[in-house]
């Protein structure tokens, strides 16, 4: 008895010292640059800070006031919201318009398919730079565009009232596909019996669509909106080649305006506040929309 | 409505029309490459009159875009591989195996879901300065493993958890440890699973932008997207230079896509990404 129980316990050391083994690299890693940085932030953000020796300036809740009443921070607020609202509102709907076009099979559905999702597998930045040459106001096409109408061509960028918008086209050209796919998957696991029973009852496309199709789709289009608003909250990499947050930083998302005000100028412990905040967004978003998930199941 | 025997044509009409959308600004860089900066000026979307390899041919010889490309091609491998192998072991051990607080670790990795990088990036930075790690290949490579991780276990945990109990006692009959089992059972078994976060990750950090931007000085050491807005600014009046570097980075891209387009889309398809 005593040797059996011997045995168990070296056994379970083993087990315990071989999972030890296999975990401490991650949980190293994992522990040093994401979650102490993430606290980290969240102490720095009480202090004013250069970012050398160690933080002693303690400043309380100064860096989020003047983060609140900041102009630019509110304006970086509202271009997230813009981000958000365009791709629920234009980029959702083309994707899932497209998606049904090409759920079936016909000839060529796999170049269209290929051809929507082109654009999300190109670097962000490379994205961005493609289309600052679009805009461009001597050569792309706006330039061209001006020129057949034979006005003054406008430079897009350059007006800080008219450059989110460019942004936002460019949002919605490069992401699409990516919920495209999402969709096509959705709709391949629609049972196929439902909408030919559908059909022989007389119900029109439409109808399929707005009964069965959509009501399927629900959970594909929940983790669509799911991207879709995670996406928008860290955008930044398209940003930069397109407008640097600029003309007059009337483009700025809240990572390029916590890059710019933060890095570049290297006050940590206002741009360690700007992190702060985007942290409690996701975090807030990811736990809201759980729990309207778990609502409606 | 439109009528079932119109649909073709309609559906093809309007798929015609979104793929030129699509596909105009990319067709466009690439043509521009071609031109000289007064065809640009005069004919930015049309083909070139005269084909002029030269923009291309100078770019293809010089030290800056291989060096950008090498050093993408180094940090993208060394992630690739560190989050794969630290992941697998992770997971396997999270799926496979008994110990104390599994379950208490597993949400703790669960945690680098919630937040993106960019949220701890100026800590990051002082902590890698500290480290000695900036403007170096390891400031880089450790920060993005470590974010990929968690994706990374997850997806190989999914995998690993729905692996047959019986698989295990036959190892344990046959004389085969945890690390046999590990080797010669698992890993030939996960192959589609590691092909699929070897894809992601791969893709994930040939593109990033953000964290090397952050952690690097010196422009020897750039990956792709910080030398092309490195040149990008440099030679901001000569676009058709600027085109052709563009091109020539969409085409490793646009390769890679091709050949492991059936991993992605099926990586996609099981919700493998985070947005």
């Amino acid at each position: 008895m005593a040797a059996w129980s011997g045995a168990r316990r070296r056994e379970a050391v083993q087990r315990n010292g071989l999972a030890a083994l296999l975990l401490s690299p991650a949980v190293l890693l994992f522990t040093v640059f994401v979650v102490l940085p993430m606290v980290e932030a969240a102490w720095y953000s009480f202090y004013r800070w250069n970012g050398y020796g160690t933080p002693t300036q303690y400043v309380g809740l100064r860096n989020y006031w003047v983060l609140l009443r900041n102009g630019v921070f509110s304006s970086a607020l509202l271009n997230t919201a813009m981000v958000v609202a365009v791709s629920l509102l234009v980029q959702l709907p083309l994707a899932l318009g497209m998606a049904l076009l090409t759920a079936k099979r016909f000839m060529g559905v796999n170049l269209f398919r290929t051809i929507f999702f082109l654009p999300y597998i190109l670097g962000e930045v490379v994205a961005g730079l493609i289309w600052r040459f679009v805009f461009d106001d001597s050569f792309g096409l706006s330039h061209a565009i001006a020129a057949w109408l034979q006005v003054e061509p406008p430079y897009i960028l350059a007006d800080p009232d008219l450059a989110i918008y460019a942004i936002l086209a460019v949002v919605v050209w490069k992401y699409f596909g990516f919920h495209m796919m999402i969709y096509i998957a959705g709709l391949q696991d629609i049972p196929r019996e439902m909408q030919e029973a559908a059909a022989i009852d007389g119900a029109s496309r439409f109808q399929q669509l707005r009964h069965i199709t959509l009501p399927m789709l629900a959970p594909s289009i929940r983790l669509s909106v799911f991207f879709a608003v995670v996406g928008a909250l860290q955008l930044f990499d398209l940003v930069m080649p397109l407008t640097g947050g600029g003309p007059a930083n009337a483009t700025h998302t809240m990572v390029s305006f916590q890059f710019v005000f933060g890095i570049t100028r290297m006050d940590i412990g206002f741009g360690s506040a700007v992190g702060v905040v985007l942290f409690v967004l996701c975090v807030g978003f990811t736990a809201a929309f759980r729990r309207v998930l778990t609502r409606r199941a | 409505m439109v009528s079932g025997r119109l649909f073709p044509a309609v559906r093809l009409g309007v798929l015609i029309l979104v793929a030129v959308l699509v596909l105009v600004p990319l067709v466009t860089v690439a043509l521009g490459g071609f031109k000289t900066m007064g065809e640009l000026r005069t004919n930015p979307f049309g083909l070139p009159a005269l084909w002029d390899w030269t923009n291309y041919g100078g770019i293809l010889a010089s030290a800056v875009f291989w060096r950008a490309l090498a050093n993408s091609a180094l940090l993208s491998a060394a992630t690739v591989f560190l989050t794969v192998s630290l992941g697998l072991m992770a997971a396997f051990a999270f799926a496979q195996i008994r110990f104390l607080g599994r379950s208490f670790l597993f949400s703790y990795f669960l945690l680098g879901l919630l937040f993106p990088a960019a949220t701890a990036i100026l800590p990051l930075f002082v902590r890698i300065r500290d480290l000695g790690l900036l403007d170096s290949y390891w400031g880089v490579i450790l920060p993005q493993t470590a974010f990929g991780l968690c994706m990374s276990i997850v997806l190989l945990w999914g995998f690993f958890r729905q692996l047959p109990q019986e698989l295990w006692g036959a190892a344990v009959i046959d004389g085969c440890g945890y690390g046999g089992f590990l080797w010669h059972v698992v890993l030939p078994l996960s192959r589609p699973i590691l092909a699929t976060v070897s894809v992601f990750t791969l893709v994930h950090s040939w593109n990033a932008y953000l964290l090397p931007l952050t952690l690097l000085n010196s422009s020897q050491r750039y990956p792709w997207p910080l030398a092309i807005m490195q040149y990008a600014n440099e030679y901001s009046v000569d676009w058709n230079l600027v085109l052709a570097f563009i091109t020539l980075t969409l085409l490793p891209a646009i390769g890679f896509f091709l050949l492991a387009q059936r991993q992605i889309v099926e990586g996609l398809t099981s919700g493998a990404v985070k947005g």
